[in-house]
């Protein structure tokens, strides 16, 4: 299709625009986070470290942040055991009911968090369990699994069936052949799963906030109790600029490590 | 060689041989979770959904009834607020899709067709990185930027539409933009040029090329993209929130109702799961659902 000089120009401003407001507001809370003033309030004055300061030596956001990354780590191990397991089953062998497998690792994510919340919570509360850091953990795993699942299948499916069988004709078991070659070669796509679903459960609230004991503080449920505290907003803006760089650099890794894009689909 | 490696030998050699058995253990742990924590659980909220409360005679005490029956059911059909509420949150849902809509369609179709291959890759990264990142943040950024005292858009724009309907529905539409930008860049790409010149070939303008032949082909992308905005949208609470002033969601009733009345939050919660169902089968006929 042709399109006019006048109407790429266009098309490149509005790109442009789009970008712009896309980051606009995270970098302006991360701008915040220096200011002077308490206030949320357009134009931001002046620059500080205080709040900086304020919030290294504050427990709340501290334990706050120990208790996200302790159930990020734990959740995203999980998953990533329980993902490429899955990946290995569903792109090596043929069996009824194949895409019915694939469909239910897929439904976590993709009904709406508040159902995979309460449907969790139902479910805990059902058999008698009291929520912990335990079925905060079981929870994230469980829709943390399709992202690991996505990311070695992806790569498992361009992976040419011929290097396993030349080193099993050269004499090599199973084993062997997963260690030398299989594992080396799904080696950054497992890290990159791991990666994407350690952020994703990083950022995750609506879940969260079915599935944590009480008392139990994420980061984002931090930033959310204390958001309507005018005297808490220069803490705020530090931890959520602290959220915003903790889970962009693993996704800004997996994403170099990933063959592709990391698409919607992802999540 | 040594006696660990002998049975190592033999366990690979069992394993080789029996390729059910093989399938069975690699399937066997995600399979057992998935069906125990996930299945279970859905099959709980529904069996929750069954019970009610009930006030006793002295009209005191409150006591849940086990029985199964339909209560919960007839009071979100038959009661005005959660009709309101269930409908305004579909209308959302369906703003924010249209929105992102508008805005993604030029986005996408400058990303894969106009920018070169090393911008191209460039803006993908760009454009997919705020999908993992910070939703709860953002929400929070907009309440800053929307604050009717002070916040950026009335100071630079003259005019906040403040804390409401529609600074939610802009902010979803603003969280949500990436999962409709990323299915349409993908099937923009996918589309050979050869049929775009074909068109001009054949003496259509741009807009025409544009309305005749890219949307038709790109409407299984549209609608993969429309369910991520439709859903999220559907399930959201924090943003209602967050920037909703007094706007209820769908969400906002069942997160308010779960710690008072589980029967009936699980009961609401159902809606979505419906509403989503439908849109999913609708959308099926499309060949969407290859695309997600």
């Amino acid at each position: 299709m042709y399109v006019s000089r006048r109407a790429r120009y266009l098309l490149g401003a509005f790109m442009a625009l789009v970008l712009v407001v896309m980051y606009f507001p995270i970098l302006y809370v991360a701008r915040l986070s220096f200011n002077k003033a308490r206030s949320f309030a357009w134009p931001p004055q002046g620059f500080t470290l205080e709040w900086w300061r304020a919030a290294y030596h504050a427990s709340g956001p501290r334990e706050a942040l120990l208790r996200s990354v302790e159930t990020a780590l734990l959740a995203s191990a999980i998953a990533l055991l329980l993902g490429t397991l899955a990946a290995f089953a569903l792109t090596r062998h043929r069996f009824f009911g194949r895409n019915a497998v694939g469909f239910l690792a897929v439904l976590p994510i993709a009904l709406p968090g508040i159902v995979t919340g309460i449907a969790l919570n139902s479910g805990y509360h059902r058999v008698g369990i009291t929520l912990s850091l335990f079925t905060l953990v079981v929870a994230h795993a469980t829709f943390c699994i399709v992202i690991v699942y996505n990311n070695v299948a992806a790569r498992l499916r361009r992976l040419s069936p011929n290097l396993e069988e030349a080193s099993s004709d050269l004499g090599a078991d199973m084993f062997q052949t997963f260690g030398y070659i299989t594992f080396p070669l799904m080696r950054s796509a497992l890290l990159a799963g791991a990666l994407l679903a350690f952020a994703l459960s990083f950022d995750e609230i609506v879940v969260t906030t079915f599935t944590a004991g009480s008392g139990f503080e994420t980061l984002p449920l931090w930033i959310f109790n204390n958001m309507f505290r005018p005297n808490n907003l220069p803490l705020v803006n530090v931890v959520a600029t602290v959220v915003i760089v903790l889970s962009i650099i693993p996704v800004y890794i997996a994403q170099r490590l990933s063959d592709g894009a990391i698409g919607a689909s992802g999540r | 060689m040594s006696e660990r490696g002998g049975l190592r030998r033999r366990v690979s050699r069992a394993l080789y041989q029996r390729p059910r058995l093989r399938l069975a253990l690699l399937l066997a742990l995600p399979l057992l979770w998935l069906l125990i924590a996930y299945i279970g659980s859905l099959v709980a909220l529904f069996l929750t959904s069954l019970y009610h409360y009930e006030t006793d005679p002295t009209g005191l005490v409150q006591k849940l009834v086990t029985t199964p029956s339909t209560t919960n059911f007839h009071r979100v059909l038959t009661t005005d607020v959660y009709r309101t509420v269930a409908f305004r949150t579909i209308g959302a849902a369906v703003s924010v899709t249209l929105i992102d809509l508008v805005v993604a369609l030029p986005v996408a179709f400058y990303m894969a067709k106009i920018a070169g291959p090393g911008l191209r890759r460039a803006l993908v990264i760009a454009v997919t990185m705020p999908l993992w990142a910070g939703y709860l943040v953002k929400g929070y950024a907009w309440r800053s930027m929307l604050d009717p005292a002070g916040g950026v858009f009335h100071e630079v724009f003259g005019h906040s539409p403040g804390f409401g309907l529609t600074g939610t529905i802009l902010t979803l539409a603003y969280l949500w933009l990436p999962f409709m930008v990323i299915p349409i860049y993908v099937g923009l790409e996918r589309l050979p040029d050869s049929l775009l010149e074909a068109s001009t070939d054949l003496g259509a303008k741009a807009g025409r090329t544009f309305m005749r032949v890219v949307l038709p082909l790109l409407r299984p992308s549209i609608v993969a993209g429309s369910i991520f905005t439709f859903a999220l949208t559907l399930g959201d609470f924090y943003m209602a929130q967050i920037v909703g002033g007094t706007t209820q969601f769908l969400g906002s009733i069942v997160y308010r109702e779960f710690s008072a009345n589980l029967p009936f939050a699980a009961a609401y919660a159902t809606l979505p799961i419906v509403i989503m169902l439908a849109y999913l089968f609708a959308a099926r006929s499309s060949g969407a659902l290859e695309e997600l």
